[in-house]
């Protein structure tokens, strides 16, 4: 790890001043990805903007949305009253991530923040055009089991690691951010990025902008909800495949649906073909099977990871049936 | 019998008598000596995997703030011993020169020790090692086994003896799998599996003088390793004092000394302060060892009504460029069925990599993998049970050995097992069994490992206060070992544990081997009993010398007496009772001691001692995801006597964990264009946490085996691992239908 200065500050403006005032200049909040990056020297920055003292840990309701801080931890709105009834989906896609406690450092803000989990990223003797543009794609021809099937570039094929933000995204939330220009809203779904050529960037955020808060819209998808997470073990592991599913179902009708996957791409992958598929249908594994399959299409697979052609839209099937029948 | 082993409140056994110290944080492991002037170091690895080096840039490190020094093969200090040979003396003979620090520019494997960083603090180190830079003179390097497989050798020991236990092997027909009436024939991958202790491993060496070294070192052997550095540095074994009071865990990477030992110890000797050297978890990848990957083959043939007549076992498994590692892989393939006909092969395949290490289980967790997933895959192409099926090839005398058995108790584990699984439940169709979306599957697998014994000592002192007091070099990673010691004085004196205390873990104190190969309390175990027998002899030979009521002592045996109630008697009978401080004031002494030695003996040669285990899995797996989930997990051990249950039934609850591991999730994986491992922490590195643990429950036959060792004990840290994978495997295919025959066995495969 290299020597770094080390500010606190207390509103979002002297935050973006003082990140603003240094070269490689870093916000901090709980810590639990930039310091092990830091550690590992994959990740340099000259001085932290330490964010915790700001009081962006609300969680309300403000009018037809939930309105929740960025530095609100991730155990808080886990066990949040009012995500536990009207973001059900939210809750449980944040306790299928990370560990106890980790949730209980890890914030909003820096969930959506945190890097891929490539094995050749965390590695700086292996080429990673993330880590260092221009060095080459490691996982391309490599170990890449845990790696994307759709929106892959030739320069990254590694994937978004968040659970949250995969519920996040089939929820149609909106990250708001302050920075120099002042405050601006992007949906999520515009949040994250695809590699393309510049897989150094995860996310759209510009230079010196702090996200404040996410938008979550009140849009009663109470019951029939799911978030179903693959992994190697049963907890504390990365998705190998992961899917948030949320239904509205009036008479055995699929009224409106809302469907993520995640483990699959670089950003979090949202499935607005397989969701019109779904609405109007009735609900049952037929219904399931055919979104299913219309998600899957436009994935490519690499040497390890064909196996996803297959448990996705299994995945996709499962979490459908278990949101239309909720235990 | 629902309750868990530890839940039974009628159980009679001592706690952890170090466990206050551990849960509190009192317990020092080899990190935590902040001797006066400590400094600290930090290793630099090569990132080819094969080459040498060119020039090493060191001027930025050096310049760093707080860094002392940064040593490398350029300016390394020459450790005498390491002129000639550097085999390790107390370990059996390896072909080849094990790894020296900083001795040439040679890289044999990505991730070798090239440097090491000493520095005011651990960060100070930390970031001095980023600077340091490393030009190489690459070479072609070769890491993939299975593109290699074919170079596969046989062991130069094998070579030298056809006796050798790695030399090929045939009992009866050579070809009698050809004519068997029904056969299998499959091959079996275990991918490299890492120990991963949760202590990393750390030595804080300090040159106390020019010829006096002392280590903090986390090793599961104090003489050996003491052994090893007298003989590495020249100097008399009495100069080198090695401390290893606690070791967090260690499944076998402590049993050999490394080169990032010798590294801290050349660094403590040129910057001439103590030096503390932690391993990162990353290194603990390449640095300690690890469980070869291994390719078996099996075929095995057998009669229409479940008689084995064949089994050829192969196996090749991974070793480094510059030592040949080999271990027990087919030995129980040779003994633990009545197969007249056998033939195995073990061959190795040296690779760029490290030099693999025994790991819990060694070799026989690998070999019964094979062995006892092909027992299933036959008893089901014969639709025979496949508890019956080992049943009807069950042998009642060693037929490897050609020699009866000391104690051999597997069909009471078989017999357990199988009512507290709920085998009944089990049908043959794979499948059948359902629970929602989830197939459900029953599974069993055998383990057995040899019931070792070495030489041990014990110093045994007993002070007026009736306080005893014991010591042996041996240490303790984990199983419990000074609480079992502390059991066995119990039971041989009748003195109140709370009065005993056993230390353990330095090498000044009496004779002791490595902790390893399931064999501490069958040899520090008898050591300790010939202690309290002799400190009783003392004993009786004082009392009886007061005459009176007390000359009865005399004719008393060792054995009968015993401390009731603080004083002491001939047991079962009315005689005198005699307190100790009154009898040690008579004699004008403040306290009694002895050394004892305990060997093993002549038995060894008139049977075939070998400890058992039986694993019985119940496995779901989601019919859609292939999610997997151990439900339950029983492990019944014959072992001989339970000397302290709580730490025995630990061992069998730590070893179906690592079981779980091996089967479902443990694979460190190289990316052979860079020949240097991609899986290679916690996060990518898999073992089970809480949630895939079940329930798990412990049987024990708990019958002597006194032939083994006067203690009556046969060991079960090898047998607590062995034979639990394949139990998940075949639990999984009894669930689905699908035969793995490569782990781990993750969701993707059962899909």
């Amino acid at each position: 790890m290299i020597q770094f200065q080390y500010v606190r500050t207390s509103t979002p403006k002297a935050a973006v001043d003082a990140v603003s005032k240094a070269q490689n200049a870093r916000f901090i909040a709980g810590g639990t990805n930039l310091v092990d990056l830091m550690k590992r020297d994959i990740m340099k920055p000259e001085k932290l903007v330490d964010i915790n003292n700001i009081p962006l840990k609300g969680i309300e309701q403000q009018g037809n949305k939930i309105v929740i801080g960025a530095l609100a931890l991730n155990s808080q709105v886990a066990d949040n009253k009012l995500v536990q009834e009207k973001l059900p989906l939210l809750s449980q896609s944040l306790n299928a991530g990370a560990s106890a406690q980790i949730r209980n450092m890890a914030t909003v803000g820096g969930n959506m923040m945190q890097r891929t989990r490539c094995n050749y990223f965390y590695d700086t003797a292996m080429p990673c055009n993330k880590r260092e543009p221009g060095s080459g794609c490691g996982a391309l021809e490599g170990f890449n089991r845990m790696h994307a099937i759709f929106g892959t570039s030739e320069k990254c094929i590694a994937v978004h690691p968040s659970d949250m933000c995969i519920a996040l995204v089939a929820l149609d939330a909106t990250v708001v951010t302050t920075g120099p220009k002042g405050e601006r809203r992007i949906p999520f779904s515009e949040f994250h990025r695809l590699p393309g050529d510049n897989p150094e960037k995860d996310n759209n955020l510009m230079e010196n902008e702090l996200i404040t808060a996410v938008e979550i819209p009140d849009n009663a998808f109470t019951r029939n909800v799911h978030y179903l997470k693959i992994r190697d073990r049963a907890s504390y592991a990365f998705a190998v495949v992961s899917v948030a599913a949320a239904l509205h179902i009036e008479n055995n009708t699929i009224k409106d649906a809302r469907l993520a996957m995640g483990g699959v791409s670089h950003k979090p992958w949202r499935l607005t073909g397989a969701e019109k598929a779904l609405i109007g249908k009735p609900a049952s594994e037929e219904t399931f099977r055919n979104a299913a399959n219309i998600a899957m299409e436009g994935a490519k697979t690499f040497k390890y990871n064909a196996f996803k052609l297959k448990l996705g839209p299994n995945t996709i099937v499962q979490a459908l049936k278990n949101a239309a029948e909720p235990v | 019998m629902n309750e868990a082993f530890f839940d039974k409140k009628d159980y009679k056994s001592l706690d952890r008598v170090d466990g206050r110290l551990k849960v509190t944080g009192a317990a020092r492991y080899s990190a935590e000596y902040q001797l006066s002037g400590l400094v600290y170091a930090v290793l630099v690895e090569s990132k080819i995997a094969k080459g040498t080096i060119k020039s090493i840039d060191s001027k930025a490190a050096e310049r760093a703030p707080g860094v002392l020094a940064v040593i490398s093969h350029v300016n390394a200090i020459k450790v005498p011993g390491y002129q000639t040979s550097n085999q390790h003396p107390s370990e059996p003979p390896v072909n080849g020169q094990p790894l020296r620090a900083f001795y040439d520019n040679n890289v044999y494997y990505n991730g070798q020790p090239v440097a090491v960083v000493v520095a005011s603090t651990l960060e100070k180190a930390q970031y001095g090692a980023s600077l340091v830079k490393i030009q190489y003179e690459k070479e072609q390097h070769k890491t993939d086994f299975d593109a290699n497989m074919e170079s596969a050798v046989l062991p130069a020991q094998a070579k030298k003896n056809p006796k050798s236990p790695v030399a090929d092997y045939s009992r009866g027909d050579k070809n009698a799998f050809a004519n068997a009436p029904v056969k299998i024939d499959a091959e079996y991958v275990l991918p490299t599996e890492v120990h991963n202790p949760m202590e990393l491993q750390a030595i804080t060496a300090h040159w106390e003088a020019e010829d006096k070294l002392t280590v903090y070192d986390k090793v599961q052997g104090t003489q050996p390793t003491q052994k090893q550095f007298a003989k590495e540095w020249n100097l008399p074994p009495e100069n080198v004092k090695v401390i290893a009071t606690f070791v967090g865990g260690a499944f076998g990477n402590g049993l050999h000394n490394w080169p990032h030992e010798t590294a801290a110890i050349i660094a403590a000797k040129q910057v001439k302060k103590p030096v503390k050297l932690v391993l990162t978890r990353e290194q603990m990848f390449t640095m300690v060892g690890y469980r070869p990957y291994t390719w078996q083959k099996i075929q095995m043939g057998a009669t229409k009504d479940g008689k084995l007549v064949a089994i050829n076992h192969e196996s090749v498994g991974q070793t480094s460029s510059y030592e040949e590692f080999t271990e027990s892989t087919l030995q129980q393939t040779r003994m633990m069925y009545a197969s007249p006909n056998i033939n195995t092969r073990y061959r190795i395949l040296k690779l760029d990599v490290s030099t693999p290490i025994w790991m819990r289980g060694p070799g026989e967790a690998t070999g019964a993998f094979a062995l006892e997933s092909a027992m299933d895959e036959m008893a089901f192409s014969l639709n025979i049970d496949p508890i019956e099926f080992r049943l009807m090839n069950y042998t009642d005398s060693d037929p490897d050995k050609q020699l009866p058995w000391s104690t051999k108790y597997l069909k009471e584990c078989y017999d357990a097992g199988k009512e507290k699984i709920g085998w009944e439940k089990r049908k043959m169709q794979p499948g059948s069994v359902r629970s929602g979306e989830w197939l459900v599957g029953y599974g069993m697998g055998t383990g057995t490992f040899g019931a070792n014994r070495g030489v041990a000592a014990v110093r045994a002192e007993l002070d007026a206060e009736g306080n005893l007091l014991m010591q042996c070099a041996i240490t303790d990673i984990g199983p419990g070992t000074g609480t079992a010691m502390v059991q066995i004085a119990s039971n041989t004196t009748g003195i109140a544990t709370d009065k005993i205390t056993f230390q353990l873990g330095n090498s000044q104190f009496p004779k002791a081997g490595n902790q390893g190969g399931s064999s501490t309390v069958n040899s520090v175990g008898p050591a300790v009993q010939a202690a309290c027998n002799a400190l009783k002899e003392q004993l009786k030979t004082m009392i009886a010398s007061n005459g009176g009521s007390q000359a009865a002592f005399a004719s008393a045996k060792t054995d009968d007496i015993l401390f009731v109630n603080g004083q002491i008697q001939i047991a079962g009978s009315d005689s005198a009772k005699v307190d100790i401080g009154t009898l040690f004031k008579q004699n004008n002494i403040r306290k009694i001691e002895t050394t004892q030695e305990s060997k093993p003996d002549e038995n060894r040669n008139k049977y075939s001692m070998y400890a058992f285990s039986m694993h019985f899995a119940e496995v779901h797996v989601h019919s859609l995801t292939g999610q997997i989930r151990v439900k339950k997990v029983v492990c019944c051990a014959d072992a001989g006597t339970i000397i302290s249950p709580k730490t025995a039934a630990n061992q069998m609850i730590g070893g179906a964990t690592g079981g779980i591991g091996m089967a479902l999730m443990e694979s460190a994986i190289i990316d052979h264009r860079f020949g240097r491992y991609v899986t290679k922490d916690f996060a990518e590195y898999h073992v089970p946490v809480h949630a895939d643990v079940p329930h798990v429950e412990v049987f024990f036959v708990n019958k002597p085996d006194t032939l083994a060792d006067p203690v009556g004990s046969k060991g079960l840290g090898e047998i607590a691992i062995i034979g639990v994978a394949p139990a998940i495997a075949n639990a999984i295919f009894n669930a689905t239908g699908k035969r793995i025959r490569e782990l781990p066995i993750t969701p993707d495969k059962l899909i």
